[in-house]
């Protein structure tokens, strides 16, 4: 069982992410783009998605709207990353019902802190 | 029994007669009794002026010898009176509101008051009527002979030949014509005590010959059917006749003209009017009256032909038939009803032309001659006016009595009216032009009127003399020089024709097509076009219309001393007071309305025809020479408004230019300003991203105790590698504002891109090296001389081969580098076996921020979207091209080509 799908393609972040969540002990995959991320999602069915916006092929974005389009994957919590960190982006991710928005740089305990409150939320 | 004496006397009791009937009528009008003398009745019985003795007298010999042609001079008034009806009104309508006053002033004021048309007009109509009223006199001589030859020679006046006859003829209708017409000059140039003494003479004329053809018909012939059994059985073909022949044909049309065009005509049924509406009876009465006329012409020269002896004058058969049988009471009558077809022709026809002859050409020439302002006093001009009219009519009736004399042995009285006809014919075709064809012109109409009078005089005038001038016989049977094709009777080979149709033909041919032709090839003056507007439109527009003498420095008192001389001191005084014009000498010298001088000028034409009155107002106004002045001036201030306006138009053009550019200026802010955010989310972004993993991995080894070497190793290194990421963008960022600033300091220097390129290969070797990609060398120009700062290109030229390397996702992966010249140019193609630019990126690859979407992992030496955006902005300051084409690997590959440097071609050329 997958606990976490991060979808990032900078190599160097998802590195990183990796290795916080691994340390916290919970079951970490990962997808460089949003076609991989949906593959990923719909084959490991994860509890939760740390979702990057600015993405190759299919933008975090689209792959939100497409999990919120998708009934079987109700129970999914999505957590946005971005970069850009501009009120349209938030507004944006808010409007596809995301569940959580981390802006980049981050603090590793916020990330740790953010992922813990989600799993617990949906933990039922 | 009826003597010559007895007959004569009676003629002159008769003028008598009239003469009061004149008298009292123009009493009356004067009192303001003129109700009755104003009446359609009148009208119409006036227009039958038209029947003169040629047709009392005339149409039973025409009749006689000719058939049913007489019927066409009847025919012709009728189908104008009752189809042309519309054409008359217009005519009578402009002529009121033109105040005309003959037919010479009507072209002359619709051709831009052309003195000259006038003069000539009036000449036509002078050349024209002369034989009419040489035919008067015949008819009166004859019809008093007629009489003496049945009496005997015993009375004085009986011996008398016939040209003593004619010419105490002459005199008389002279002297009771000046009587007569030229009383006074009246202010419309109308005359009611003529108009009723005319009317008179109509009833006369009319119930002789009613009388006449009852007496012969029902009398004498027993019955109109007994009458024409009669004739039958005498051998009178009367069943031969050809009424529709070209003749008959040629006849209707010139009885149709004359009743418009003839002098007289025009005097009684267009000036003489007083009411417009007096044609809506004149228009079914004149053709009635016609009828009449014309009812026992046939029975009376078929009775006369029957049984008067051999080489009787059909002509006076009126006159004969009555007298043979014994009926002298009756005679003298029709001899009563002749002469007063004759007088009343003479009479009208002589005042119709005496003030044509004043007013056209008398007063033009005195004005020329400036002699006026010597003729002073009251009413000066009006009686040099009155003079010269006595001088023309006694010249009309001597050169009627000259034709006369000249033309004594030609036999019968139509075809001397129908040279007159003909004559006068010329004028119809520049009246319907003046009526309905706005373009025609003056000089169109001066040329053809002239041009078809010329014609006329050569084939029907000239030829009347046939009989007396031994010159103009030779003439007509050779032709002038002995050229056949211009003999008089049988112009341009057409011969076997009716002398009479021939010259119809031909002058009114040439008459019209001068018309046209000249008209359409020349252009109206300004005051010829308002006129034509005035009279084309005359029911359309107002008078208000009517053009003004430029404006120029007269004083009242000069206008007034104008007026007085043409209209007397009291109608003068009448018409300033009616316009409130002050002319008291405290005023004198004040401003006069424009408007006022073109009433006075109208009011001056009903007197003296208005291309005199035209004349005569303008040399008073503009005596200053100042009106042309004034003429400019106004010119001046209208193209001064003109120009203002231009002025104005282009301003607001140039404000409507300015903020159409404002607003393409304000959206390109708004673009560059959306593209500035844009750019700096871009950038936020491009520094977030590496901030994220070096804050991350920081905090991690920071925080984390039991990390191994190994990992350790790595952090640190990704740390590593991202701060120098950072650095290159920022270096990267500075480095594009300097190149979109132009700021930086370009060394631009003859360079051999050939040595660039090798050096920018070799600093990516390393890197290539790395990727286990080898950068293959195709090939290459031996130099590429191009004007440029090295530094600059080979940044191009590696950031473009670093792409290739970086970006490159072939399992097998190949950058190839080849050079060439062409067309002048120095290009480089960098390509790779790599997948290759996506098609979406294709139009945007060279903008800021973008990356072609490779899937190749990203790290330190990636570019971050602004490389080929700053090496595109470099290639364009080279004055070269930076472009994506296809290349000889399947991936992408981007084309340097820059401009070879002129001062190395020739060594290029040398080299290669």
């Amino acid at each position: 069982m997958t606990d976490i799908l991060i979808v990032e393609d900078e190599p160097a972040i998802l590195d990183s992410l990796s290795f916080i969540l691994g340390r916290n002990g919970w079951t970490v995959a990962s997808a460089r783009d949003g076609d991989l991320a949906l593959e990923a999602v719909r084959r490991l069915k994860p509890r939760m998605l740390l979702l990057d916006i600015m993405l190759p092929k299919k933008s975090g974005l689209d792959v939100l709207k497409a999990i919120r389009a998708d009934p079987g994957m109700t129970k999914t919590a999505v957590v946005v990353l971005t970069a850009r960190g501009q009120q349209y982006d938030r507004e944006l991710a808010a409007e596809l019902n995301a569940d959580g928005f981390i802006t980049k740089p981050y603090a590793n305990t916020d990330v740790v802190a953010e992922v813990r409150r989600m799993l617990a939320l949906h933990h039922a | 029994m009826l003597s010559p004496d007895f007959v004569i006397l009676t003629g002159v009791a008769y003028v008598g007669l009239l003469f009061l009937i004149a008298w009292v009528s123009e009493q009356h009008a004067h009192s303001g009794y003129a109700h009755f003398l104003r009446s359609p009745a009148i009208y119409t019985l006036s227009i039958s002026v038209y029947c003169t003795s040629w047709t009392f007298y005339g149409a039973v010999g025409t009749a006689a010898r000719n058939g049913l042609e007489f019927l066409a001079i009847y025919m012709g008034p009728t189908i104008v009176f009752v189809g042309w009806w519309f054409m008359l009104r217009k005519l009578i309508h402009i002529s009121h509101a033109q105040r005309i006053t003959s037919v010479a002033d009507f072209l002359s004021s619709r051709f831009g008051k052309s003195s000259r048309l006038a003069v000539l007009v009036t000449l036509i109509a002078v050349v024209s009527i002369t034989p009419y009223i040489a035919l008067q006199l015949k008819a009166i001589t004859t019809s008093i002979q007629a009489v003496s030859v049945a009496k005997g020679g015993e009375d004085h006046l009986a011996r008398l030949d016939e040209l003593t006859l004619a010419f105490g003829v002459a005199v008389g209708m002279a002297l009771f014509t000046i009587l007569f017409g030229t009383r006074n000059v009246d202010a419309r140039e109308q005359h009611p005590g003529v108009v009723a003494a005319i009317a008179f003479e109509a009833v006369v004329k009319l119930i002789a010959l009613l009388a006449v053809g009852v007496f012969v018909v029902f009398g004498l012939g027993g019955g109109a059917s007994d009458i024409f059994t009669k004739a039958v059985e005498a051998g009178l073909d009367i069943h031969e006749q050809q009424p529709l022949g070209s003749r008959w044909v040629a006849v209707l049309a010139l009885s149709a003209c004359a009743v418009i065009c003839l002098p007289r005509q025009f005097q009684i049924t267009v000036v003489e009017n007083s009411n417009e509406d007096h044609l809506r009876t004149a228009g079914w009465a004149f053709p009635a009256y016609l009828l009449l006329m014309s009812i026992f012409t046939m029975p009376i020269a078929y009775y006369g032909l029957a049984t008067m002896p051999e080489g009787s004058n059909p002509d006076m058969f009126v006159l004969t038939l009555p007298m043979s049988a014994g009926y002298d009471a009756l005679a003298l009558f029709a001899f009563i009803g002749g002469f007063s077809s004759a007088t009343s022709m003479i009479i009208v026809a002589s005042i119709a032309l005496s003030i044509m002859v004043s007013n056209h050409v008398v007063l033009p020439l005195l004005l020329r001659g400036a002699r006026f302002p010597e003729e002073t006093g009251e009413r000066g001009i009006a009686r040099l006016m009155l003079r010269a009219r006595r001088v023309s009519i006694a010249v009309m009736l001597l050169l009627g009595f000259l034709y006369f004399w000249f033309a004594k042995d030609s036999d019968a009285l139509a075809p001397i009216g129908l040279i007159s006809f003909a004559g006068v014919a010329q004028f119809l075709p520049a009246l319907l032009a003046a009526l309905y064809w706005r373009h025609a012109t003056v000089q169109g109409a001066f040329y053809g009127t002239l041009l078809g009078f010329f014609v006329w005089a050569w084939t029907l005038f000239m030829p009347s003399f046939e009989t007396t001038s031994p010159a103009i016989a030779v003439l007509m049977e050779h032709g002038p020089w002995g050229i056949t094709s211009l003999r008089p009777e049988a112009m341009f080979g057409l011969t076997d024709i009716d002398p009479l149709v021939h010259s119809v033909f031909w002058s009114l041919l040439v008459n019209v097509s001068v018309l046209v032709v000249v008209s359409m090839s020349t252009s109206q003056e300004a005051m010829e076009r308002i006129q034509a507007t005035l009279f084309v439109d005359a029911f359309q527009r107002r008078a208000s219309m009517q053009p003004h003498i430029a404006r120029g420095s007269v004083t009242t008192g000069d206008l007034f001393l104008v007026a007085e001389r043409v209209l007397g001191w009291k109608q003068a005084t009448a018409l300033f007071e009616a316009s409130g014009i002050d002319r008291g000498p405290s005023n004198g010298d004040a401003d006069v309305p424009p408007d006022f001088i073109t009433k006075l000028e109208k009011e001056l034409a009903g007197s003296i025809g208005s291309a005199s009155a035209h004349i005569l107002l303008t040399t008073v106004v503009a005596k200053d020479s100042i009106s042309l002045e004034e003429v400019m001036r106004m010119a001046d201030e209208t193209q001064q408004a003109i120009e203002y306006s231009h002025e104005l138009e282009e301003k607001s053009r140039e404000l409507r230019i300015a903020a159409q550019q404002l607003q393409e200026a304000n959206a390109k802010l708004q673009e560059l300003h959306r593209q500035k955010d844009d750019f700096l989310s871009q950038v936020s972004h491009e520094i977030r991203t590496p901030m994220t993993s070096i804050r991350s991995f920081s905090e991690i080894l920071m925080t984390e105790q039991d990390l191994s070497p190994e990992q350790i190793d790595r952090f640190i290194s990704t740390i590593h590698n991202e701060s120098v990421r950072l650095t290159r963008l920022i270096e990267e960022i500075l480095d594009l504002s300097a190149l979109e600033h132009g700021e930086r300091n370009w060394e631009n220097a003859p360079s051999n891109g050939e040595a660039v390129l090798d050096r920018s290969i070799a600093v990516c070797e390393a890197l290539a090296r790395r990727r286990m990609i080898s950068i293959e060398l195709g090939a290459r120009v031996c130099c590429g001389w191009v004007l440029a700062d090295a530094g600059r290109l080979s940044q191009v030229f590696i950031n473009i081969i670093a792409n290739a390397i970086s970006h490159n996702d072939a399992s097998d992966p190949r950058v190839h580098v080849t050079s060439f010249i062409e067309n002048g140019c120095y290009i480089v193609e960098i390509s790779d076996n790599g997948s290759g630019i996506n098609e979406a990126y294709r139009e945007s690859i060279f903008d800021k921020f973008v990356r072609a979407g490779s899937s190749v992992q990203s790290g330190a030496g990636v570019g971050l979207g602004l490389g080929l955006n700053i090496s595109y902005r470099i290639v364009e300051r080279l004055g070269g091209t930076l472009s994506l084409v296809k290349g000889r690997l399947n991936g992408a590959c981007f084309r340097v080509s820059l401009p070879l440097h002129a001062q190395c071609e020739h060594v290029q050329a040398l080299r290669s």
